[in-house]
């Protein structure tokens, strides 16, 4: 710790911050933990898809406050005030699915405006919409877009570590498709997703919800493989999945195999040592399932977490830096993932299935120092949208997460100001937990979410970088 | 006993941290630590956590008067279940096979279906003891029942008996240490300095390229920062070995050195057996299955005989039960606590007409000059080393294990691919 974090740290530094504008971040709300307050849910024009979802759910909802003339009242200068919650409001949930026109916008605000100091700390606002390409005419297809810039501007505008999100959801979206989306924006998992826009569409043939699965331990007898287990997010993310109910496959280069070892039998998993851009690697961790977990257990869900750095300026970037990054972080994945989706291989993937990979803010922006790790994470992105398109005949769901910033080792060793800066450069005033990413990556892969395909999901309390 | 048919025991994986010189980076880590990780990485390779296995078998060569149960304490601070049963053996450099064919021989008599065999020792942990004199006067003290005759069994100890007792490995009988003995036995039968070093070499250029083709991925797991065998030298040659002063024997014609005699080394290492139907109704992995195993025992004392041979007696015995030849072996693994021991075990079997052991299947992988001899986890680094090489052969491939030990005994045991 430098000189200036550690005076940063005491009472009186943390009073001079104070004065100067930087308040203390918000404690954010985590795990599978709904809002304290009640949930409003707002319907504009024709809706209804999202009160099903919520009663899906068991979300019990009450009545909004729209900011109309009738609700206001006076202060005693005469001037008008918008309507107040009596409670602090958990949740304000709009259904705008039916909003096709500019004027039907004000809908939106009207149910916004009260709610802005409403919420309680880590409340939600979760608007849906039709997606542009769902609804016909110029003028829906503007005010499609439009929920947009109003959820962003929302998520800026909120405090006490309160977020904003958007669903948008294709034609013929159903409640139960709906569903699994709306629980992890309502609960605590979703804390660090903020001011994003989440396209859910119809679930594929072949990718059931499966009855009344049990809600809270979703991957019970299933399969998941991570791939970088050993530390930070992607022991983050094993425990998440371990916690859900998973058999997890943790996944590491042989060196950190210790690290590996203690991860896996922490959760009750195995742990498999391999350099994953061996070319065999797809083959041995199909070995590895069939040989630990039998061969009737195909993967659920693969997440490509592993992922290295190796930073320089172009100026100064050779060909062996450039090689090592793009081929663990990119093309091992292409590898592995051509393996495992062979139907019928023995501890392949199943035939309803999932995968993830981890994009970064970098690949959506760029950053300076990591032309190798933009073009990685970039490819990343490339490949789930491309897999979309590839897999559009069978029931595998692909989708990536891009984190912004998250406190692990490897951030930890940013200098302090420069940390300080990318921390509070998002509408969380702080960095991410890398429990943060392995909830959205769960969700994700929740064998109920099968509505959310070929996404790029940003885990970055809304940062400024590329937004 | 009612069990009319026997089982078979089958080797599914193992596990080992990286082997350490000794005084190096694991000096801090107790034979207990050691074990307990080695466990711990084969627990997480297999996904056993919270499991109960049959039985855990192990033991240490250098052992503290603490460790009487290393291996029950080992299982009870991994992560397998507290209900899994342990039991610590003990023969000398021995005991990690010996702990290998006392499992498998459970399983074939269907008392286990699963359990875990090996060793670990630590020569940087080593118990010192204290003098004799220093011993007795304390155990006087704490049985005197008055005061004073505490004091005058106090005042009993001289200066002497304080010194403290540093460890070696000495051979009890002959007073001779290991390599002192060897020294012996290789001017007996006449092995060279150039071939000492050759088969150093080779053992340390198996070794390496077994590491860097990624042959250890699955058999050992990082430890306290080490993540491959610290005595491993990849670039060393026979010029390079040829120029070392040698260490064991006198005069001019000494050829044992620190390069062709293996290093005091710290490690563990363990083996994940099964009965066959357990391990294919697990799915998991089955490499090969203990054929038999032979101990033999050599008269060394008289000097007539000599203390790492005794392999020789082990062998024809075990051979002609199972109506093998050397030749029938696609490998070999002998242990090389030093290179001439290996070279007259070689030269021994063929004077006794067992025949010639093919160079090119022996120690493929490297051995024990080069990957360090932790003394009981050598058996097992062995075994699960041998098991996947013969399982890489395919079905019918068989393999010979030769370990040698103090005592003046020998290990033999055959493991045949599945």
């Amino acid at each position: 710790m430098g000189a200036l974090e550690t005076i940063y740290r005491t009472p009186v530094g943390r009073g001079l911050a104070r004065r100067t504008g930087l308040a203390d971040p918000p404690v954010l709300r985590r795990g599978r933990v709904l809002p304290s307050g009640p949930v409003a849910l707002g319907e504009l024009a024709d809706g209804g898809v999202v009160r099903q979802a919520l009663a899906l759910l068991d979300v019990r909802v009450i009545d909004p406050i729209p900011d109309v003339p009738e609700n206001r009242t006076r202060d005693d200068k005469g001037r008008d005030l918008p309507p107040a919650y009596q409670d602090s409001l958990g949740a304000l949930v709009i259904d705008a699915t039916g909003v096709r026109e500019i004027t039907h916008l004000e809908g939106v605000r009207a149910l916004l405006r009260p709610a802005m100091k409403g919420l309680e700390r880590s409340g939600r606002i979760i608007i849906v919409g039709m997606a542009a390409s769902a609804v016909e005419g110029l003028e829906a297809r503007a005010v499609a877009q439009a929920l947009d810039g109003i959820n962003r501007t929302v998520g800026r505008e909120l405090r006490g570590g309160s977020t904003s999100n958007l669903l948008r959801l294709e034609a013929g979206t159903s409640a139960d498709d709906l569903a699994a989306s709306l629980w992890f924006l309502l609960q605590g998992r979703s804390a660090f997703v903020d001011g994003q826009t989440i396209t859910v569409a119809p679930r594929k043939p072949g990718d059931p919800v499966g009855g009344t699965p049990d809600r809270e331990h979703p991957f019970t007898g299933r399969v998941v493989v991570v791939t970088g287990a050993a530390r930070g997010i992607g022991a983050a993310i094993a425990r998440t999945f371990a916690r859900d109910g998973a058999t997890v496959v943790a996944v590491d280069v042989p060196a950190s195999g210790d690290a590996l070892a203690r991860v896996a039998n922490e959760i009750g998993g195995s742990a498999l040592q391999l350099d994953i851009t061996r070319p065999e690697a797809g083959a041995r961790i199909a070995g590895h399932v069939v040989t630990r977990h039998g061969a009737d257990t195909p993967i659920w869900a693969m997440v490509h977490n592993a992922g290295i750095t190796r930073d320089k300026l172009l100026a100064n970037l050779d060909e062996a830096r450039w090689a090592a990054v793009l081929d663990v972080n990119l093309a091992a994945e292409l590898r592995i993932n051509e393996v495992l989706l062979d139907p019928g291989l023995p501890g392949g993937l199943a035939d309803n299935s999932r995968i993830v990979g981890i994009a970064s803010t970098s690949g959506i922006a760029g950053n300076k120092g990591q032309a190798n790790y933009s073009a990685s994470k970039a490819g990343v992105m490339g490949l789930v949208w491309a897999m979309k398109e590839e897999l559009v005949g069978r029931p595998i769901t692909v989708n990536a997460v891009a984190p912004g910033f998250i406190e692990t080792e490897m951030t930890a060793a940013i200098p302090f100001a420069q940390r300080e800066v990318f921390r509070r450069t998002n509408s969380l005033s702080q960095g991410g937990q890398p429990v943060d990413v392995a909830e959205t990556i769960a969700w994700l892969c929740d064998p109920a979410n099968g509505g959310v395909n070929g996404q790029v999901v940003r885990v970055c309390g809304q940062n400024l970088v590329g937004a | 006993m009612a069990a009319a048919t026997v089982r078979t025991a089958v080797i599914v994986g193992g596990n080992r941290i990286p082997f350490a010189k000794v005084g190096g980076p694991y000096a801090p880590a107790s034979n207990q630590d050691m074990l307990t990780a080695a466990l711990d990485g084969l627990v997480a390779r297999f996904g056993l956590a919270g499991q109960q296995l049959g039985e855990v078998a192990g033991g240490a060569v250098l052992k503290h008067t603490r460790d009487f149960n290393l291996t029950r304490e080992a299982v009870l601070g991994s992560a397998l279940s507290p209900h899994t049963p342990a039991v610590d053996l003990q023969q000398a450099c021995g005991t990690g096979l010996e702990a290998v064919i006392y499992v498998a021989n459970k399983i074939a008599l269907g008392q286990i279906t699963t359990g875990v065999a090996g060793g670990v020792d630590s020569a940087s942990d080593a118990p010192i003891v204290v003098t004799e004199g220093l011993r007795r006067a304390l155990l006087r003290a704490n049985r005197a029942k008055r005061p004073l005759d505490r004091v005058k069994a106090l005042a009993s100890i001289r200066p002497r008996d304080l010194a403290p007792v540093p460890p070696a490995v000495v051979e009890a009988r002959t007073g001779l240490s290991m390599g002192e003995s060897q020294a012996i036995t290789t001017r007996k039968w006449g092995i060279t300095r150039e071939a000492q070093d050759e088969l150093a070499a080779a053992s340390h250029t198996n070794l390496a390229r077994a590491w860097s083709e990624g042959f250890f991925d699955d058999l050992v797991t990082p430890y306290l920062g080490v993540t491959r065998d610290t005595p491993l030298r990849p670039d060393t040659t026979v010029e390079k070995l040829a120029a070392l002063r040698t260490v064991f024997g006198r005069g001019d014609d000494a050829t044992m050195t620190a390069g062709n005699s293996t290093p005091l080394t710290d490690g563990a290492a363990l083996v994940l057996l099964a009965e066959e139907g357990e391990a294919r109704a697990r799915n998991w992995p089955v490499l090969a299955r203990l054929v038999d195993a032979e101990v033999g025992a050599s008269d060394y004392v008289t000097g007539a005989e000599d203390l790492l041979l005794a392999p020789t007696h082990a062998l024809p015995r075990l051979l002609a039960r199972q109506g093998l030849t050397l030749a029938d072996f696609d490998l070999v693994e002998v242990h090389e606590a030093f290179a001439s021991t290996v070279l007259a075990n070689l030269a021994a079997w063929e004077q006794a007409g067992l025949g010639v052991v093919d160079r090119t299947r022996l120690n493929v992988n490297g051995s024990s000059l080069a990957a360090g001899h932790p003394f009981a986890a050598t058996g097992g680094r062995i075994v699960a080393t041998l098991a996947k090489l013969l399982h890489d052969r395919g079905p019918g491939s068989k393999g010979l294990i030769s370990i040698c030990a103090a005592g003046g005994q020998g290990v033999t045991a055959i493991l045949e691919a599945m």
